[in-house]
């Protein structure tokens, strides 16, 4: 597995650089990762990846936008809003968890 | 004197009532309760829209439970695990001593704004995933002479994964044999950042969908679907428009599950991933699509499930630790087009990895590569499926996956399996 290192702190990735031990984390870490996207954390950005990171940690999987809205109480629009694109795999990136998947 | 009552006689719930009615002494009672008589084979509704008749799909639930089974057919209102209790549409009510609920999910094409409230629903916006949407598709498709074509899968978890896309290089097959492929075009959308995401996979499929000229949409989260202009719409703005709409709806547990309060936000039940003993109740086990396992809602992992719990509901019963842990094993076909299949096998831990299945080096099947053999052992698995798994009986397979005939490929190895929570 790589070894990712950003200002001075190391981190195990997979082959697309998620996490790969979600331990290794650090809302400090998130934060220089953010800037890497061009995304600013602030509250707003940080309660999604809170719940994010919660949810994995009882649950196993990484939480897909369905379960943000409807466990999390998170509005789909607006994390769209906060991480234009691809919310679901910026925010498991930032999270620390591994991207959602399927089977195959 | 004791009574078991099991909640669904689908795959699980029959394979379960069989199994334990040969293990369990005479003086217990198992009864099975269902709303209705039609036991659907699932893995045919990939078929219906293409070739295959609709009525070999369904039999008689009934036929398939052993002698000593008592079959009960009537709507769960509710289930309360303190009073041991399960109350029926209509006012009556059972009582248990040990409960399985195996009720299955279901395709819920009310989930999605604009499908089942659309003015296109079944004309041009269909699903595969009853048995009304797969006739209704047969149809649409026969009837189809040019245009866009969109697969579309809502959300995970769906039953059977990878149905999705079998029924892109179906279809994509389907058109190419009526020669008009040419006049056909067709995009797979995905929530997901790509029809294949695991990297074993997606290294071995990667180019399939490219190969076929199947257009890609991914990372795309469904909004509604907009009658009017024939569109589907992403939260993130993006509108793909169609002639022909396949969707997988969001799945959800039974509707007794959620009005129970004994499902989690899909209306999954939460249970022990190794041993499916239910959060709520140790007298409640979860067998099938209606748990929360991080696993596959799949025929396949029902089965397996269901063989490696047997010797744990004996051993519950008797006070004792529970000797088995499932390890989440799946074995899919997936049908490639072209008269072949793709076969992949795996669990929790492991990713589908290429090799030789059942046995090392000889097969027959081989994994992660299309073959001719393995789509021949899809549909020879339809007899296996009423005439072996059901009844009971012993397949050839192993319930735990096995590592024999895999190839490991850089950084898959398994993770060792960890042991049963204690209860």
């Amino acid at each position: 597995m790589p070894t990712n290192t950003l200002n001075g702190r190391s981190f195990e990735v997979d082959e697309e650089g998620f996490f790969t031990d979600s331990s290794q984390w650090s809302p400090e870490l998130a934060t220089d990762l953010a800037a890497l996207i061009g995304v600013e954390l602030d509250e707003a950005h940080l309660a999604p990846i809170r719940f994010m990171r919660e949810d994995a940690a009882a649950n196993g999987p990484t939480p897909t936008l369905r379960r943000l809205q409807a466990v999390g109480g998170f509005d789909i629009k607006e994390l769209y809003r906060l991480y234009p694109g691809k919310p679901a795999k910026k925010m498991s990136w930032l999270a620390g968890l591994r991207k959602p998947v399927g089977c195959v | 004197m004791s009574s078991l009552l099991i909640l669904g006689a689908g795959t699980a719930g029959t394979m379960a009532a069989n199994m334990l009615r040969d293990k369990l002494d005479p003086s217990w009672s198992i009864t099975v309760v269902d709303r209705d008589d039609d036991h659907v084979y699932q893995p045919g509704l990939l078929f219906v829209p293409f070739w295959m008749k609709p009525d070999r799909v369904v039999k008689d639930r009934r036929s398939f439970l052993k002698e000593g089974v008592t079959y009960l057919r009537r709507e769960i209102a509710k289930v309360d695990p303190a009073a041991h209790r399960v109350d029926l549409v209509g006012g009556d009510h059972l009582g248990y001593d040990w409960l399985i609920i195996a009720s299955g999910s279901r395709a819920r094409t009310d989930l999605v704004p604009g499908m089942a409230d659309g003015a296109l629903f079944r004309t041009k916006v269909h699903d595969f995933y009853t048995l009304e949407g797969a006739v209704a598709l047969h149809e649409a498709l026969d009837n189809f002479t040019e245009g866009r074509i969109l697969v579309h899968l809502a959300e995970l978890p769906i039953k059977c994964p990878v149905a999705p896309l079998e029924f892109t290089f179906l279809v994509e097959d389907y058109f190419r044999k009526k020669g008009i492929r040419h006049k056909v075009d067709i995009t797979y959308v995905t929530p997901l950042d790509g029809a294949f995401t695991k990297p074993v996979s997606s290294k071995a499929f990667g180019s399939l969908l490219t190969d076929r000229s199947v257009r890609l949409a991914a990372d795309f989260t469904v909004e509604r679907i907009d009658n009017e202009k024939q569109q589907l719409i992403g939260y993130d703005g993006r509108a793909l428009p169609f002639d022909l709409l396949v969707t997988i709806p969001p799945h959800t547990g039974a509707q007794f599950v959620i009005d129970s309060g004994l499902g989690d936000e899909g209306g999954f039940i939460p249970v022990d991933k190794h041993t499916l003993r239910a959060d709520v109740s140790g007298r409640i086990f979860v067998l099938g699509d209606a748990s929360n396992i991080p696993a596959s809602k799949a025929g396949s992992v029902a089965h397996f499930a269901t063989e490696v719990f047997i010797d744990n509901f004996l051993a519950a019963i008797e006070g004792k630790p529970l000797p088995n842990a499932f390890d989440g094993h799946a074995n899919c076909f997936i049908e490639s087009g072209r008269g072949q299949a793709m076969l992949i096998d795996f669990n929790y831990d492991t990713e589908p990895l290429p090799g030789m299945y059942p046995a090392p080096l000889v097969g027959p099947m081989t994994l992660l590569k299309p073959s001719r053999i393995n789509h021949v052992g899809k549909l020879a698995f339809e007899q296996m499926y009423w005439r072996i798994l059901l009844p009971g009986h012993k397949m050839p397979v192993p319930a735990l996956m096995s590592m024999a005939g895999k190839k490991a490929v850089n950084g898959s190895t398994p993770a060792a399996a960890s042991a049963p929570a204690a209860r």
